[in-house]
């Protein structure tokens, strides 16, 4: 929130230019980024981003807290990914600690990541289709993701804030009648894809408003830490879940779509072939899912469960100096980084031996992507700005934490 | 499974090309160095940083060319007090490395890398704003997340959590 007030770079004498604002309340800057334009009639000289809007000090509340208390804080920061997020700090904590984590915990968390993934990019296909004037995407669009939605409520209670990941493993067994349902669900997708491109991959208004706009190199997207589709629709070929993988990613077959032209329409490209990856990966796991604990045998870091409780004695201890003290994770420090559905997502935590993170630092995908928009914006036209900002995908509860 | 111990023995991790690119360099530029959980760490003595990331990005064997993140851990009261963290991405070699630089609270004044990386623009704008850190040589040194009259850096650790009242 740096820029309360703005001072345009006139020349003197030269005064063709003016200031615009734009949001934060304007509906195509999908929650509250304020962007400052400077035009020229109708063509963009600057864009200065404005964020801090929605910042809530979470890495300051993580530190107050416990480590198995900072799990739901997670899913607040990026609210259309909250698996990815809680699976990011589990993996750092796990990594810190040194945990190992049954096959079963790992298949189930790449299945809801990807599922994630799915819902994520179904947010961003409806309301990017939306800013640019079509309409019935959306609605097409939030059809799937209510499904999916419903999945997430069926397996955590919760339609968005899932909280659903814990250290050392998953919070609950799926409930009966979970995998038919997400079978199911994954049958019919691939032709709900089809769908959405049948309405917009061919069509002329579309390729109209979206190809050869808001163009960036490879170099450029590098440079300024683009990551994620936002790179790969550049030509850059690297994804975290293949590259550098982590949670089982590297027992999966998929494909990374990758698209050379580095404008809105490959960006768009790449996210709709991620959505037939996703599933592709969302049917392995099905077919695929080992038997076993979903819980990792560490005593003193995970909850016993219920029926052991009201048996054991000991079981019982361990639950309450859990609640009540935390568990100590040995000093140290760790970076992980996962493939969210913007890009790289890293938690970076440094604990000093105690039962609370003495530091908890989430690298955020989009704040690094939204440097990119005065590379795509600046000569072009008022109307891409909104085609830009659509097509790197912001979620602005990420870029503000 | 059980955590191996940290190393921090320089004679043990100077076959590591990124280490072994800075010695090359300047012997005295590394502070320290620490192989923990799989990942490297290596101090950097805080005037060589600007330097030392070019080298990092443009030798052929390290091949950083990515700045994943930049921030910052205030250890309080300690002194010197701040470690600012740089994470590099080497997207060739699918490799991480993490350099550190420490500063005191007397003026926590860094090199920014705004000059290597365009991308560290907002990374180090966020530092400065929770932290108080300053970067010299940054173009727009303004606070990122913050109103622009707020006083005090929330992240640090003399900071309450409740905020002041």
């Amino acid at each position: 929130m740096a820029h309360l007030t703005p001072t345009p770079v006139l020349e003197p004498g030269q005064d063709r230019t003016m200031i615009l604002n734009m949001g934060p309340q304007h509906p195509s800057t999908h929650g509250v980024l304020r962007v400052l334009l400077e035009i020229d009639g109708e063509t963009v000289v600057r864009i200065m981003p404005d964020i801090g809007f929605l910042h809530t000090g979470i890495e300051k509340t993580c530190e107050a807290k416990f480590y198995q208390q900072v799990v739901p804080l997670t899913d607040r920061i990026d609210y259309l990914c909250p698996m990815t997020n809680n699976l990011c700090y589990v993996l750092a904590v796990e990594k810190l600690l040194g945990l190992e984590i049954p096959a079963k915990a790992q298949w189930m968390r790449v299945l809801m990541n990807e599922l994630t993934r799915m819902n994520s990019h179904l947010v961003w296909l409806g309301t990017h289709a939306l800013d640019i004037g079509a309409m019935t995407v959306f609605l097409y669009c939030f059809r799937e993701r209510e499904e999916i939605l419903k999945i997430f409520e069926m397996i955590s209670g919760q339609r968005m804030m899932t909280s659903y990941f814990r250290v050392g493993g998953i919070a609950l067994e799926p409930p009966l009648g979970f995998f038919e349902r997400v079978r199911e669900f994954s049958g019919r997708f691939p032709s709900k894809v089809d769908e959405y491109e049948n309405l917009l991959t061919g069509n002329p208004i579309w390729m109209m408003r979206t190809k050869g706009v808001a163009r960036m190199t490879a170099e450029d997207a590098i440079s300024l830490g683009a990551s994620g589709p936002t790179l790969r629709g550049s030509g850059v070929d690297f994804d975290l879940r293949r590259d550098m993988p982590y949670s089982g990613y590297e027992n999966f077959k998929f494909e990374v779509p990758v698209s050379q032209e580095g404008d809105v329409f490959a960006r768009y490209m790449c996210r709709v072939r991620e959505l037939r990856e996703s599933n592709k990966i969302v049917r392995q796991a099905l077919d695929g899912m080992p038997e076993g604990p979903i819980k990792a045998d560490a005593p003193g870091i995970v909850l016993p469960d219920r029926e052991k409780m009201k048996t054991q004695m000991e079981a019982l201890i361990y639950h309450f100096k859990i609640i009540t003290e935390g568990f100590a994770v040995p000093a140290g420090e760790v970076y992980q980084a996962v493939e969210s559905p913007r890009g790289e997502m890293g938690y970076y935590i440094v604990s000093d031996g105690t039962a609370k993170p003495y530091r908890v630092h989430m690298r955020a995908a989009c704040l690094a992507n939204l440097q990119t928009l005065p590379k795509m914006c600046e000569g072009g036209l008022i109307a891409d700005v909104v085609a830009a900002i659509g097509s790197i995908d912001i979620v602005l509860g990420e870029i503000d934490r | 499974m059980k955590l191996a111990a940290a190393i921090t023995d320089l004679e043990q991790l100077k076959g590591h090309p990124a280490v072994a690119r800075l010695l090359a360099w300047n012997p005295s530029a590394v502070v320290g160095v620490k192989f923990d959980r799989d990942e490297m760490s290596i101090s950097v003595d805080g005037s060589n940083i600007r330097e030392a990331c070019a080298l990092l990005r443009d030798d052929a064997k390290c091949d950083f060319t990515f700045l994943s993140d930049i921030t910052c851990v205030d250890w309080y009261p300690a002194e010197p007090r701040f470690e600012v963290v740089y994470h590099l991405l080497s997207i060739a070699k699918k490799e991480r490395v993490r350099l550190k630089v420490r500063l005191d609270s007397a003026s926590p004044t860094v090199e920014s890398l705004t000059a290597l990386w365009p991308g560290a623009n907002y990374f180090e704008r966020e530092v400065f704003d929770l932290f108080g850190i300053r970067f010299t040589g940054h173009p727009y040194l303004r606070r990122l997340l913050m109103p622009e009259d707020w006083e005090g850096h929330p992240l640090r650790k003399d900071y309450p959590v409740e905020g002041y009242r």
